[in-house]
């Protein structure tokens, strides 16, 4: 078969084995979301925060600390992969905690990598945020806490982005989840690790067929998070509110 | 006593002294104009009055307090006060949660909060504008949302930074008639700085006329706007000076 007439041949499949349930897609598809979700919104809640005090909080070092975080976010995911397999294995630091081959050693792969994506996209997306605003804010008596809460939502549309991008980031990974998570049908693996393994069988039709679900999903998520981004950009009535635990006025 | 002083205070940024030795006296309950041309240092001073910078030299008194203590202390500080600045800087909210912001900082509770609002935005003529995000209003509207919001907390020094710059003549009278009134209502002392001589007539009953970072000239604002005893204050106030 010729490559279109594999791609062709992919397409077809996709919608058979969606359209028929296919019980082993639908595992590894619950899989890669699963773990990918579970390291977006941890990486989410590890890197939005630390990007935010980093930006906000003047240190010495701050310049080669953010420089240090960019070149994090191109960290090459075999070299993940290859560093926390050390760690994970039997005889490496945290060997004892018996976590390779699992799902939760994908998740740790994928964490790693997210964290420091999220935290530069924070860390821009707070920097660019109009510093009048933010003496505005201190001119209100606001604690630093509450200072940075309002520079937090001022930078709230660069905060969600970090958050797609993550995603987008974890559920197309590849090298690292396959090192410490092992490819074990029905267990670890996910809808990359499949692609590849199937592309290596010669099992091209298949292969692009997940490749389309992969798609699928990943666009279903973003549109998700586009959705949630857009609905944020405008105002929310119960923003003060939310920015500083009380409760928004309302219609007298 | 005064509500505010300042004593030799001057200010430097890099090999730029902006603010030079300023002794400045305000009483409580005056509106004292702070008059001089672009670049003359009126904002330094009034980010320096409002403690959101530290003098390089000098002393700030706030209400008898040495303003120069630990960040709690300042912050107590500068919850008695409220800066408009020029340029808006409002949250990317609604209107009536912009002007809450500094209540609910204050731990003020909903039903406290309802009511100041509602007042504010009747005193500034904002009810129509309530639910409408900030950032979509004209210059002039989000000057008045930007006052408002200063007002919420019903300061006892209000320190206005050229409120009506970017304002039409609609929005800077009602700027202006909220300043003049919160004044005589509350007692509300104010500190304005502006390159008009003719919004320092209306609004303050004192002015000190600022020029190259240095006071020339301070006095009751129809006396310095008539009869000036600086050469510079009089080319300033008859237009001969840019």
């Amino acid at each position: 078969m010729s490559g279109w007439d594999e791609i062709v041949a992919g397409m077809v499949k996709a919608v058979q084995l969606i359209l028929a349930g296919d019980p082993t897609l639908i595992q590894i598809a619950s899989l890669s979301i699963a773990v990918s979700g579970t390291a977006t919104l941890l990486g989410a809640l590890i890197g939005i925060p630390a990007g935010a005090i980093i930006s906000l909080k003047e240190f010495r070092g701050k310049s080669l600390v953010v420089q240090v975080v960019n070149t994090l976010t191109g960290l090459p995911p075999v070299v993940v992969g290859l560093i926390l397999y050390l760690f994970l294995s039997s005889s490496g630091p945290l060997g004892f905690l018996r976590l390779l081959y699992t799902p939760q050693a994908m998740m740790l792969a994928q964490l790693l990598m997210i964290v420091p994506i999220t935290a530069s996209i924070t860390i821009s997306s707070v920097s660019s945020v109009d510093p009048d605003v933010r003496e505005a804010a201190a001119s209100l008596g606001a604690t630093p806490l509450s200072e940075g809460l309002i520079v937090l939502n001022e930078a709230r549309l660069g905060l969600l982005t970090s958050v797609v991008v993550g995603f987008g980031s974890a559920i197309s990974e590849v090298g690292a989840i396959m090192m410490v998570g092992g490819n074990l049908l029905g267990y670890t693996r996910a809808l990359t690790t499949a692609i590849v393994l199937l592309t290596n069988q010669g099992e091209f039709a298949e292969a692009i067929a997940l490749g389309i679900v992969l798609l699928f999903l990943a666009f279903l998520v973003n549109t998700l998070l586009t959705l949630l981004r857009n609905r944020f950009a405008g105002a929310s009535p119960y923003a003060a509110s939310i920015l500083t635990g009380t409760s928004a006025p309302r219609d007298p | 006593m005064p509500l505010l002083e300042m004593i030799n205070l001057s200010k430097t940024y890099g090999a730029e002294t902006v603010v030079k030795h300023i002794d400045l006296r305000l009483d409580r309950g005056k509106i004292l104009a702070l008059m001089g041309p672009n670049g003359s240092g009126k904002t330094t001073l009034l980010r320096l009055a409002a403690l959101l910078t530290n003098p390089t030299e000098g002393k700030i008194i706030f209400d008898g307090t040495d303003t120069e203590c630990s960040e709690d202390k300042r912050r107590a500080l500068r919850r008695r006060m409220s800066v408009v600045f020029q340029e808006p800087a409002l949250f990317n909210m609604s209107v009536e949660d912009n002007i809450s912001v500094g209540l609910s900082v204050r731990g003020v509770n909903e039903r406290g909060i309802r009511a100041r609002v509602s007042e504010v935005l009747t005193q500034m003529e904002l009810v129509d504008l309530r639910r409408r995000r900030a950032r979509t209003l004209s210059g002039g509207e989000a000057q008045r949302v930007s006052v408002a919001r200063a007002l919420a907390t019903k300061p006892e020094l209000l320190l206005l930074d050229e409120p009506t710059a970017s304002s039409d003549p609609r929005n800077a009278s009602i700027i202006e008639r909220v300043v003049t009134e919160s004044n005589a209502d509350t007692g509300m002392t104010v500190l304005i700085a502006t390159h008009n001589p003719h919004q320092a007539r209306r609004l303050a009953s004192e002015t000190a006329f600022l020029f190259e970072g240095e006071i020339v000239e301070t006095g009751s604002t129809s006396k310095l706007l008539e009869s000036p005893e600086d050469g510079r204050t009089a080319a300033y106030v008859s237009g001969k000076m840019a």
